[in-house]
């Protein structure tokens, strides 16, 4: 079980949040024209890295807040958290 | 019957309370501190089971987690057990054990026909044989071999046993408590770090208990307790006994099972059997020790073969003789001190050395006592069926190869010992690649991967004094980093014997014209000749060896086989060991109950039950309740002796012409409030939601951003920035989370806040021809007329001094209001609508009656919003604004979204208007079609129309908005069924929406 340091509560078990996928991917602007390969990117075209990887996790049964974490996705070690306004550098 | 083996005044047992057991059905006993294993051995049993493959007789060949062969059936508080190894089972009174794998008798096997057909059962014989015919594979292979596999029988019993998990946080866990996992513990206790102290056995002190060693002028064992008992006065210590350390996993999080009471006779009232420890320590210190390694030769699982390091703990921890004629076959200096201690204690072994001339302190004091050695000696075969009766033994030369004159000695053991493997198991699972080492010819942990170090045996060094002084240094150094502290304690001073190197030779050369089988791994009956052929074969990787002949694999793991296996491959192949490579450790070290993992998360305590707070009152008045996810509803509120489908139809029947109440508590609702809540509401929803006026409700849709539908459910504007948003009963936990993520990652511009308050309302829903008149006796002080409280409108009420919100919404299609309350005002709510509409003829309603009334009225629910269907689909596409945009809305031009054809929801009544439409059901236009039939759609819900009294079912099918007239046919092949079907309107009932607004 991985341990998540929560920007906000500190660090808490993998079994307090819920996973959310790749922290990268931005919305198209609302009201936007978006082509049909750029919406496909967004909502199903995902990289799958082997490696490290920013992704989005909520702490669900904590602060509920939406926090961004980069792991590595083979070894699991997790380098840095920020909080869903903070920017992946 | 008296304990013929057992001595006199040695051994760590309470020779005070005698236990009396039953093996096999007949009566023994022993001592308080006997394990199964070491009062059978002090009755002279060495004879338990029987092999897994060829049924061979099987005795004792370890004292612990490492035993191959003593694994029995456990009858206990009458509970069963199997996979219960004699070794670690402790003695209680009453303990009741069976062999496994023998019938009828481990005395008298049939099974054991296979030890003479073994040449047709070479490795991979599963993977060669049972191949043909292919209809033999049902009626005779498969229930031949689930005969045949497998070490006992699980119970089909209920576990009544009470299993519980248990989080904790340390700074220093240490696995182990031979003499570095004591030392290790004691110096970073000393020095404030907390600190846990797990120790698999139930005796601490791990090899100190059996060697002859000083550590500060006392015995090693007496060092020992005299650690523990310090360690356990101290508050920052957690010392453990009966505790497997059994899994390392990310993050520093290791995972430990306590055997609380498996060695008690009966659970005590209020204590579990085994407790689960999760644990996350900054610091592992891993303190396994090591394994004794056996010697290969020919029959060398004969009872009464077993390891040196265990004959020792039986004499010295249990008084118990393994034999009183014993051969010690050694190749190192270990073997020496197993006979040092039977010579000590009346018994004269021998020695049979493979090493030609080695010098040690040891070695001289084994022959200062007299002890016969000789050195250049193996022994080729032991000799005897169900227990050794004597030894092949011969001289071999000093390259290893050649045997000479085989002469047979009398002996009634053989102590075997191939040197020491060092337990590496936690250390591989944390991540650390391991690296062979030369001088003790096995792998020990490498760089490490997380936060762990490996000490004393575990790591390869095998002296005490070497032991003690890293463990110290190493502890003191991780709790000085962790605690800050630097409290030193001084390191005591160590006597120990000096042994001399060991010999690498390990597998006995098979002598001519003998075929004798020479086993690696005992459980699995995989010999050197297993082996031989998988490699000639072709396999080469040791991790498809390990699969093909099996070596390694069952519940000991390989603890005693992997590294004679690498050996013999690598040997073989003519590559070094490190080449070979072994295969992976996983947890769990050793086999784990299931129970243990569960926990107490079982039957209802496997989720949580939420009861709404009119739940008393739906018991009190014959609820017959469904689980709606976690929440208890009442499905139908039994009259008498109906059944559910009367008691609906009833309940249904009652709301389309009078006044039902439904407890809709459990609906999600969400409290919206802020300045851009309506922007917020515009983009999840479909719809448009700007202008929406205060008072007023409306239904929404919300797609995830693939087009597929979320959700749906009623929002409603109390004030300016201010909303109540509904969701449905399933799915409110996921829209809580979906408005957040959008909230805090997409828009985090705007000004919204979202909680979710599903549990502070509690909800009833009135809905009837004569609700209106219901609600008008219910707040005399409110204007509830239609035009006072329209179709959609809200307003708060008055309920007898009790603030209630009121909406006028309906799911059933009748005229219906929704009654919201806080949630502790429930029951009385409910209570007064009882009572108030008793003259209206007031019904309640479940949630089987609720389908009944959303189906026939075509209103979608779950079962058409699951998830694979877009708003089209469910005739959804008038909310989609064309005017703005919201999420999801760009998928719904994909290509096949638009589809010409696209599945339309439709419904579906039988022909001969009586048969009841199983869900699930397909439709097709030609039941006589040929396999596969073509399917156009699918029934997504039935009931028994009230309104029509005959079936009506909704369904969803391909170009749905064609095929109103058409008859088609519903087939269930599950259920059997193919009846003939007329498609019509999904709006069965009041198609035009009046009654709501009337």
């Amino acid at each position: 079980m991985l341990y998540i340091k929560c920007p906000h509560c500190g660090w808490r078990s993998q079994n307090e949040f819920s996973y959310g996928g790749d922290a990268s991917v931005i919305r198209p602007e609302l009201n936007k024209k978006v082509s049909d390969q750029d919406w496909d990117n967004f909502v199903y075209n995902r990289k799958s890295l082997r490696g490290k990887h920013w992704e989005l996790w909520q702490h669900l049964s904590g602060c509920r807040q939406w926090i961004k974490v980069e792991r590595d996705t083979a070894t699991h070690e997790i380098f840095n958290t920020l909080k869903a306004n903070e920017d992946i550098s | 019957m008296v304990q013929s083996f057992r001595l006199e005044n040695l051994g760590l047992i309470n020779r005070d309370k005698k236990l009396s057991f039953r093996f096999n059905g007949k009566a023994y006993y022993g001592y308080e501190g006997d394990t199964l294993a070491s009062a059978l051995l002090a009755n002279g049993i060495h004879l338990i089971g029987r092999s897994f493959k060829y049924h061979r007789p099987r005795g004792f060949f370890g004292a612990g987690v490492d035993e191959p062969y003593a694994i029995v059936q456990l009858y206990r508080n009458g509970e069963t057990e199997p996979n219960v190894k004699a070794t670690e089972q402790e003695l209680f009174e009453g303990l009741e054990a069976k062999s496994v794998n023998c019938w009828p008798s481990v005395n008298f096997d049939i099974g054991a026909i296979n030890n003479f057909l073994k040449i047709f059962l070479p490795a991979g014989f599963y993977y060669k044989t049972f191949m043909w015919p292919k209809s033999f594979w049902y009626k005779v292979y498969e229930p031949f071999i689930r005969k045949a596999a497998g070490l006992g029988v699980a119970s089909i019993k209920h576990d009544k046993e009470r299993y519980e998990h248990k989080y904790e946080y340390c700074d220093l866990l240490i696995a182990g408590s031979g003499p570095s996992g004591l030392a290790s513990a004691y110096a970073a206790a000393k020095n404030g770090a907390r600190v846990i102290l797990a120790e698999d056995k139930a005796r601490f002190g791990g090899t100190l208990l059996t060697s002859e060693v000083n550590i500060g002028n006392k015995s090693g064992r007496e060092w020992a307790d005299g650690i523990i008992s310090e360690l356990k006065e101290m508050p920052n210590v957690v010392v453990k006994n009966r505790s497997q350390v059994f899994g390392y996993y990310d993050h520093n999080m290791l995972v430990m099972s306590e055997r609380i009471s498996d060695h008690l006779p009966k659970t005590k009232k209020f204590h579990p059997k085994q407790k689960l420890w999760y644990i996350r320590a900054k610091e592992v210190l891993i303190s396994s020790g090591s394994i004794e390694r056996p010697l290969v030769f020919g029959n060398n699982d004969t009872p009464g073969v077993m390891l040196s390091s265990a004959a020792k703990e039986y004499l010295k921890v249990y008084g118990v003789l393994v034999g009183r004629k014993p051969l010690v076959f050694t190749n190192n200096d270990s073997g020496y001190e197993t006979a040092i201690e039977f010579k000590k204690n009346g018994i004269d072994p021998i020695i049979l050395d493979t090493r030609k001339d080695p010098h040690s302190e040891i070695v001289d004091e084994a022959k200062n006592l007299g002890i016969k050695i000789k050195f250049s000696y193996v022994v080729v075969a032991a000799q005897g069926y169900k227990k050794v009766k004597s030894a092949d033994i011969a001289k071999i030369s000093d390259d290893k190869e050649q045997l000479g004159k085989i002469e047979n000695i009398k002996c009634d053991c053989i102590c075997v010992s191939g040197f020491w493997t060092p337990t590496i198991h936690l250390a591989s699972q944390s991540g650390n690649k391991t690296k062979f080492n030369e001088n003790i010819d096995a792998f020990v942990p490498g760089i490490s991967k997380q936060k762990e170090t490996t000490l004393g045996a575990a790591n390869g060094t095998y002296t005490l004094d070497e032991t003690l002084k890293s463990s110290f240094e190493t502890a003191h150094k991780l709790s000085k980093q962790i605690t800050n502290n630097d409290n030193k304690i001084s390191f005591p001073n160590v006597v120990e014997k000096k042994s001399t190197i060991h010999d690498k030779f390990w597998c006995v050369p098979l002598p001519k014209g003998k075929n004798y089988k020479r086993f690696l791994d005992f459980q699995n009956d995989v010999a050197v000749s297993d082996i031989e052929i998988a490699l000639r074969e072709g396999y080469r990787s040791i991790e498809h060896v390990k699969r093909y002949t099996t070596l390694g694999m069952a519940t000991d793991q390989g603890k005693t086989s992997n590294l004679n296996g690498l050996q013999l491959v690598s040997k073989i192949e003519n590559k070094v060991v490190p080449a070979v490579g072994h295969t992976t450790f996983r947890p769990p070290y050793t086999p784990v109950s299931i129970g243990a993992i569960v926990g107490r998360e079982v039957g209802k305590h496997s989720k949580p039950t939420r009861k709404s707070p009119m739940h008393s009152w739906h018991v009190k008045n014959n609820a017959v309740f469904v689980d709606a996810g976690v929440w208890l509803r009442p499905r139908y509120y039994k009259l008498g002796d109906e059944n559910l489908f009367e008691g609906s139809k009833r309940e249904a029947k009652n709301v389309r012409t009078n006044v039902g109440v439904c407890d809709v508590t459990t609906l999600g609702k969400i409290d919206i409030k802020g300045p851009d809540a309506a922007e917020l509401l515009n983009r999840v929803y479909s719809n448009a939601w700007l202008k929406l006026p205060v008072g007023k409700a409306r239904y929404g849709v919300m797609l995830r951003e693939d087009g597929i539908v979320m959700d749906d459910g009623t929002t409603t504007r109390i004030s300016e920035n201010h909303y109540h948003m509904t969701t449905t009963t399933a799915q409110a936990a996921n829209v809580l989370s979906h408005l957040e993520y959008y909230l805090q990652l997409v828009w985090p511009e705007l000004n919204v806040n979202v909680v979710s308050t599903t549990e502070q309302w509690a909800g009833a829903a009135i809905a009837g021809p004569k609700s209106r008149n219901l609600l008008q006796k219910l707040f005399p002080n409110s204007d509830v007329s239609n035009e006072g409280l329209p179709f959609m409108g809200f307003t708060e009420g008055d309920l007898f001094g009790v603030k209630a919100r009121i909406f006028r919404i309906s799911f059933s299609g009748e005229l219906a209001y929704e009654v919201n309350v806080e949630s502790d005002n429930g029951n009385f709510m409910w209570e007064k609508i009882m009572e108030i509409g008793e003259e209206f003829k007031i019904q309640p309603y479940g949630t089987e009656a609720l389908s009944t009334l959303r189906i026939e009225m075509g209103h979608v629910a779950g079962s058409e919003l699951d998830g694979r269907t877009i708003p089209y689909d469910n005739s959804l596409e008038g909310l989609l604004s064309k005017k703005k945009d919201f999420i999801g809305k760009r998928s719904l031009s994909r290509e096949a979204f638009i589809a010409e054809d696209r599945q339309k929801l439709v419904g579906v009544v039988p022909l001969d208007k009586k048969t009841s439409i199983p869900e699930g059901s397909h439709l097709v236009k030609d039941s006589n079609a040929p396999l596969p039939n073509p399917k156009l759609g699918y029934i997504s819900a039935s009931c028994w129309s009230v309104e029509h009294d005959n079936p009506f079912s909704l369904a969803i099918i391909k170009d749905g908005k064609n095929m109103i007239g058409k008859k088609l046919f519903v087939m269930s092949p599950l259920k059997n069924k193919v009846i003939p079907v007329e498609i019509v309107s999904s709006h069965y009932v009041d198609p035009k929406g009046e009654r709501v607004r009337s």
